[in-house]
């Protein structure tokens, strides 16, 4: 069994288009301004938090097949190229055999919404252009056609807490010599029905959007110093198990490996639909990261955010070890561990159910 | 723990298939859809589900549903909430769930493949919102029932296992790549069983989004046909129950066939388009063999992804040909698609079901409006029902987005 390290790290949020802007913004620990979202029928508006425009034009947008493509696609490259810069830019990682799974709630809303109202209006004029990217799969193809060294790629779709999930598919690649490097990313685009919806299950619910990634490889020297330690099984909500023992599972599987632990939770502002990670996690007393608090619901991308927020707090050596905790909304509780790659985990084992 | 992973097997497991379900327009169940993909019954109709008056093609291959649904263990409350897609996929797991006789169980991996899940929820929400925004009734559970983790998790509740869901969205390619995965688990020493299969339900969205493109056929969809128009789309849902050779023993199963090879790859030519000579449906299928260890003149039949449309039948003609050299000429070729249509996710969970049928039962489904091959075909459609000896099948499966997967059965005996 290889070991697993983080080999870059990509983030667009509302905080702008880069690990450096999500991690100042989590750091500075405030919710970050509300834009207003019209919604048909109502005069009264709902809030969410938008990604600001980037500072100058996206370069990749020249791409051919990024011209037509939605916001999603935009987010989710961004981050990709961010992940992978420095792996690119590594001598020793000429022609690797890339991996590309992506992870998503809700997918391609914007376009979906425009294709299905016209046509609702007159489908003899529903346009051909804006169908196919629709499709999950589309910013998954577009990030690969942009990448170009890819040989496998899966579109996954869930609750965000797929998003490890796709972390332990990232490994698996790894393992069986499928790919040299796999890159996993979670994104989400929001529109006025996103917002509708939330609203529908939770009057508080502020929506955002953007993409996190985190590339995965096997070889150190091309690691930003973490490793992935560990990934709990997936706790399903069922009805023999509902989310808050899933989350108690979850968090009693993970356990705790030693003092000082950073843990990077999903917790957002609303009581109910945190209740059951903050149950889970009532006793932790170390340092906290909550990026939805800051952030917004950002569902998949949001997931991803906590990812990359506790890989970029380990290669900046303010913690030994991060845990990320993924209650998910309607699919099942999971956990991880990243750790410093410098850090020897196995003499650092004090409770918990990880086997090092 | 899902990481650290399991230790790889020095020998990897040998994966069976222990129970197999199936709905599409022929049918519900194994048996009447093999007397239709034996006869190559064509199943086509007028769209009624929803207003087709102002597209340009009216017919779909629609799914006539029970009205008495089967007893699971899924309350009236659960079952209410249920829609087209969730039943077809409940319908397809029981099935296979009961013909396989596996117990309840915690741990239980299972593995969909889904472009839409429930999207006619999403259409359904998105009317109201517009029509009548200030009407409530019924719009939080829309939004939570149209995902699809929460069919998967209605499969759970009715069949009474729990386990890691994995679900699998490469557009018409999903249905594929689940039974993949799911392979992949297993011959890896993740997982010893796996549930896993794929499914869609006719929408509006998709029914408007492929008339939008031209893509579907205003005559008859007439796979790899010199004279093909197009596809013609269907519903409906296929689940197949895997486990390693060793647990099927155990259990003294009926073991239905062996999943001997995947492949699965990307094409990066166009998000719509194949390559034209198939390139990367070349490298799948070369994945696949070198995975079952077999080789083209060792496979007695190919369920082709053949969609009817120009671009995808002539990209996969050109890599059947190449791939199978000089076996082509006698390599029996038939798409199902040209009897149920084209079931987007739930296509190539469908049609491995079907591999197996025929490596079961020992005939060819046949394209019976097939007339003029396509000049790119070096290999024979099959035409008309007919016997053969079939040890070996490989079934092909593409998406939107380019993800490109194969899958090869092995006859049990």
């Amino acid at each position: 069994m290889s070991k697993i390290f983080v080999t870059g790290l990509g983030a667009v949020s509302p905080a702008g288009w880069n690990v450096t802007a999500l991690i100042a913004a989590l750091e500075k620990g405030e919710p970050l301004p509300t834009q207003p979202v019209a919604r048909p029928g109502w005069e009264k508006t709902l809030q969410a938090r938008l990604v600001p425009p980037p500072a100058t034009r996206l370069e990749f947008l020249a791409h051919p097949r990024l011209r037509r493509s939605s916001p999603i696609t935009h987010y989710a490259a961004a981050a990709a190229l961010e992940a992978l810069a420095g792996l690119r830019a590594h001598p020793a990682a000429k022609n690797l055999r890339l991996g590309v799974i992506a992870c998503l709630q809700s997918g391609c809303v914007q376009y979906s919404c425009r294709f299905y109202d016209e046509t609702l209006k007159n489908p003899a004029t529903a346009s051909p252009l804006i169908f196919p990217e629709t499709v999950h799969a589309a910013p998954t193809s577009h990030v690969v056609a942009l990448l170009e060294n890819v040989a496998l790629a899966y579109t996954l779709v869930g609750d965000p807490s797929i998003f490890l999930q796709g972390i332990t598919l990232g490994a698996q690649w790894l393992e069986e010599n499928r790919v040299d490097a796999c890159l996993v990313f979670g994104a989400e685009e929001t529109n006025w029905i996103i917002a509708d919806a939330c609203w529908h299950l939770d009057r508080r619910a502020i929506v955002t959007a953007g993409a996190g990634a985190v590339c995965l490889c096997r070889d150190p020297k091309l690691s930003i110093g973490v490793e992935l330690a560990a990934i709990t099984d997936t706790h399903p909500y069922s009805a023999r198990q509902n989310q808050a023992q899933a989350a108690q599972a979850m968090r009693d599987q993970l356990g705790k490996i030693s003092a000082g632990e950073l843990l990077c939770d999903g917790t957002g502002s609303s009581p109910r639909a945190d209740a059951a990670e903050h149950a889970a996690w009532s006793d932790w007393r170390d340092a906290r990261i909550s990026p939805k608090r800051i952030l917004g619901e950002g569902m998949m991308a949001a997931a991803a955010w906590q990812c990359a927020a506790a890989c970029a707090a380990l290669a900046g050596k303010k913690f030994a070890v991060a845990n990320v905790s993924l209650v998910g909304s309607n699919q099942q509780a999971i956990g991880a561990r990243f750790a410093r790659a410098d850090f020897d985990l196995s003499a650092a084992a004090l409770t918990g159910n990880i086997q090092p | 723990m899902l990481f650290p992973l399991k230790p790889l097997p020095v020998v990897p497991p040998r994966v069976v298939i222990t129970g197999a379900g199936v709905v599409t327009a022929l049918g519900l169940g194994w048996k009447l859809n093999a007397e239709g993909f034996r006869a190559g019954r064509r199943a086509f109709r007028p769209v009624t589900l929803f207003d087709v008056s102002r597209q340009r093609v009216k017919i779909a291959a629609e799914v006539d549903l029970p009205k008495k649904f089967p007893a699971t263990q899924l309350n009236h409350r659960q079952l209410a909430r249920l829609d087209r897609a969730g039943k077809m996929l409940l319908l397809a797991a029981l099935e296979a769930w009961q013909q396989a006789g596996w117990a309840a169980a915690d741990n239980l991996p299972l593995v969909l493949g889904t472009t839409a899940g429930g999207m006619t929820l999403g259409e359904a929400y998105y009317r109201q919102a517009i029509n009548q925004p200030q009407h409530h009734r019924g719009q939080a559970t829309r939004a939570i029932q149209y995902q699809a983790q929460v069919q998967a998790r209605m499969v759970f509740d009715a069949l009474g296992f729990s386990g890691p869901t994995t679900i699998i969205s490469n557009a018409c390619a999903s249905g594929g790549n689940a039974i993949g995965h799911a392979f992949d688990l297993i011959h890896s020493g993740q997982a010893e069983r796996v549930v896993a299969g794929g499914y869609d339900a006719l929408g509006e969205l998709v029914f408007s989004g492929f008339d939008s493109l031209q893509a579907l056929s205003p005559t008859i969809c007439r796979p790899f046909d010199a004279r093909r128009d197009g596809l013609a789309l269907g519903e409906g849902a296929a689940i197949m129950n895997l486990e390693t050779l060793d647990s099927a023993r155990r259990r003294g199963a009926e073991i239905l066939g062996e999943v001997i090879g995947y492949g699965t790859s990307i094409d990066q030519h166009h998000l719509t388009q194949p390559h034209p000579q198939g390139s990367t449906t070349l490298t799948v299928m070369k994945q696949a063999c070198a995975n079952a260890r077999v080789t083209p003149e060792e496979i007695d039949y190919i369920n082709a992804h053949g969609t009817g449309t120009v671009l995808n039948d002539s990209s996969e003609a050109c890599a059947i040909s190449e791939w199978a050299g000089p076996r082509a000429a006698t390599l029996p070729v038939s798409s199902t698609k040209a009897s149920i249509g084209h079931l987007l996710g739930g296509a190539g969970a469908v049609e491995a079901v079907v591999s197996l049928m025929t490596l079961r039962e020992q005939w060819l489904p046949p394209e019976i409006e097939f007339e003029t091959p396509d000049p790119a075909c070096k290999f024979p459609i099959v035409q008309k029902p007919q016997d053969a000896r079939v040890n070996v099948v490989l079934s092909n499966s593409f998406g939107f987005g380019g993800v490109n997967a194969s899958l090869i059965f092995r006859r049990w005996a």
